[in-house]
């Protein structure tokens, strides 16, 4: 059995800004290694898992995305660095927070600002941009040129904290909890019999162009397909109307990203096994892995489930660990029973 | 270091309990006597071997954070400040309660979600809220409004001299003082660890009416002004340059002549010492210098970055050569006999 939560862990507090996803996928190879899945890296950096099936009847891709957002390194001011984000930070909750510059050496900082106190007279306190602050790590302007390029990534850093109500908070939920959901349906496929072939890809660089998902999905050219992602869950800051909780169980979308046959036989499963699950309208392309493999090649019938989490693209992003179970049984039980009926044509599928 | 498990400790103002304790237990030994007085500062004494002249050095337990105001029925918490904090260090951050350790954090709106309009507003604190994982009101445990709550920061060495952390102001002058107190000296020695400095320099109040010190010394953290882009404004104190001096705060102007005498102590000693930019801050000395008849005050600090924020940053050699200052004017003063 997985040991979820010590998983988790480690990949919430590990870094892998989009295009250096090293460190998260050491961490899920050691987990594949225990349970004696194969998997390979591709010519982007994706982390292919495959598991067989008896009959190979055929491919069934499920993609979690392994990046993280992050920070850039721009230029040098003095003894601090400029920088700007990769992927979709909210510049309002970068001031104070803890980051490791991934230079020649990785270095600890805090991204500042000038304190309201030393403002020169007349400027505005109130207003933040990302040209306001920088990260500052302690050293002299001589030593961070030894040790910082330009291009430096940067990570944030944050401890994993277990909350009450078997929640959880931390940095990457999005998407190491998607990770994790893939390690739990590896984990659930050596109980679980199924005919076709698994191929779980740990994908790269979703936060900025989705390239993991389009040269995965090309290359390995699956029958169908899942990505799990996470989703929004509501908050007391959201309208009242918003549908989405965290603790109520996998999201499965519907709408034109996503294919009907087989987001049907998912809820049928979800119903039929007590798997607590909510639906998502999404009228448009979804943001997600799900988006370039849905178009690849000759088109394949995809799907998507997410994970709900609270504060997402913040480094105190919550999730309910029952969700991520949830998740991994679902689609675990999904696997198990897979057939080309489901893969017929939306009009046909329904 | 008596500075890590210090910083690392929890105590804003009101809540100083855990601090004082911890700094009782280690000055036991080379204080005469020890009190704690009405408002929970303590009073740590060293007989000297002549009557003159009383010193007194202070600095303040407390440190800036935050108390539970309202426990909501959707499971969140409502929160005020304890001192003061810029609002735009708070969004997304981990935080413990002072009490159990508890976790929380304060939730933000995802950027996806965000308004135009709300892109570049921080939310009033009225609007933000702590998230401990409660469903409803139902999960609050042990939790009670009142509640004191803390940035959930770690002391860590980042550099071979810098260290993070939280509550530099004022835990690098606690530590101080109790390195001082190590110290022998020839006169009689109050070391003073004040509560409620970050709500109005108030426990400093009383500590002024109580004791009738000749000099005093405040010890601090105060924050470091060495930012790039800061054109012509001055950038001290610096991080790295040695103990900043003050001329000139919020609270008070220093008695000239201890002043005088601190600065040709540093310059004998080969001490590096910065002053600091007049008009910013304040300390307990400000309290202390209009006590009574009124009493002789200066200020030595360790300059910290970011203060009041969940993560300050500061260099240790500031931190030696403030203490070594601060050992050479004491025994300097105490030699003076008057």
């Amino acid at each position: 059995m997985i040991e979820l939560k010590e998983v988790l862990r480690v990949l919430s507090e590990t870094d892998g800004v989009s295009s250096c996803e090293k460190n998260p996928k050491e961490i899920v190879k050691k987990e594949l290694k225990k349970l004696n899945v194969k998997f390979s890296e591709d010519v982007v950096g994706n982390l292919v898992a495959v598991k067989k099936g008896r009959l190979g009847t055929g491919k069934f891709m499920i993609a979690s995305h392994i990046d993280e957002i992050g920070l850039i390194v721009t230029a040098f001011d003095e003894n601090v660095l400029k920088f700007t984000t990769v992927g979709g930070f909210d510049k309002r909750i970068l001031l104070g927070q803890e980051v490791v510059v991934h230079g020649k050496k990785e270095l600890i900082g805090v991204i500042g600002s000038i304190p309201p106190h030393f403002f020169p007279k007349g400027t505005s306190k109130k207003v933040l941009l990302t040209e306001d602050l920088f990260i500052d790590v302690g050293l002299d302007e001589r030593e961070i040129k030894r040790n910082v390029e330009i291009g430096s990534l940067v990570s944030l850093k944050k401890d994993f904290v277990e909350l009450y109500s078997e929640r959880y908070s931390g940095k990457s939920l999005d998407n190491r909890a998607s990770v994790a959901a893939l390690l739990c349906i590896f984990d659930e496929l050596t109980r679980i019999k199924h005919d076709w072939d698994v191929y779980g890809v740990f994908t790269v660089q979703e936060e900025i162009t989705g390239l993991g998902a389009v040269s995965s999905s090309y290359n390995v050219f699956p029958d169908a397909a899942v990505a799990i992602d996470v989703g929004f869950g509501k908050q007391v800051d959201f309208s009242p109307n918003f549908t989405t909780e965290i603790e109520k169980g996998p999201i499965i979308a519907t709408g034109p990203n996503i294919h009907t046959g087989l987001k049907n036989a998912m809820i049928k499963i979800a119903e039929d096994y007590e798997v607590p699950y909510q639906v998502e309208a999404e009228p448009g392309t979804t943001g997600t892995d799900a988006e370039a493999i849905q178009i690849s090649r000759e088109g394949i019938p995809t799907t998507l489930v997410s994970i709900p989490i609270l504060y997402m693209h913040t480094p105190v992003e919550v999730v309910s660990m029952k969700d991520i179970r949830r998740t991994g049984r679902l689609i675990s039980l999904f696997v198990s029973f897979l057939n080309s009926e489901m893969l017929k044509g939306d009009k046909d599928a329904t | 270091m008596l500075l890590e498990k210090l910083s690392n400790l929890d105590g804003a103002s009101g809540d100083e309990a855990r601090v004082r304790e911890f700094i009782q237990k280690r000055i036991r030994k080379y204080a005469d006597s020890m009190e704690i007085d009405a408002l929970g500062n303590l009073i740590c004494f060293k007989k000297g071997r002549v009557k003159k002249p009383i010193v007194l050095i202070a600095a303040h337990m407390d440190e800036v954070g935050f108390m539970v105001t309202e426990k909501r029925q959707n499971g969140t918490l409502g929160f005020s400040k304890v001192g003061g904090i810029d609002s735009r260090v708070i969004l997304a951050k981990t935080l413990r309660f002072g009490k159990n350790g508890t976790k929380g954090v304060i939730g933000a709106k995802p950027v996806h979600l965000l308004k135009k309009e709300e892109v570049t507003k921080i939310p009033g604190i009225d609007e933000m809220y702590i998230d401990v994982g409660a469903k409803s009101h139902k999960d609050f445990k042990d939790i009670e409004v009142g509640d004191y709550v803390y940035f959930d920061t770690c002391f860590e060495k980042i550099s071979a001299k810098v260290v993070k952390g939280k509550a530099f102001d004022d835990r690098a002058g606690c530590s101080l003082i109790m390195d001082l107190f190590k110290e022998k000296f020839r006169m009689p020695l109050y070391g003073v660890f004040s509560t409620q400095e970050e709500i109005g320099l108030r426990g400093a109040m009383v500590i002024g009416n109580r004791l009738r010190p000749d000099y005093v010394i405040i010890l601090e953290g105060t924050g470091a002004g060495d930012f790039p882009s800061k054109k012509d404004n001055s950038k001290s104190p610096f991080l790295g340059k040695g103990p900043a001096l003050t001329v000139m705060d919020k609270s008070m102007i220093a008695d000239k002549k201890l002043l005088e005498l601190i600065i040709k102590i540093a310059k004998r000693k080969g001490i590096p010492y910065q002053l600091k930019q007049p008009g910013i801050g304040g300390t307990d000395a400000g309290r202390i210098q209009i006590s009574r008849k009124g009493v002789k005050c200066a200020v030595i600090a360790v300059p910290a970055r970011y203060i009041h924020s969940p993560v300050c940053l500061m260099n240790l050699s500031d931190y030696g050569n403030t203490l070594k200052l601060a050992k050479f004017v004491l025994k300097r003063l105490g030699d003076s006999g008057k």
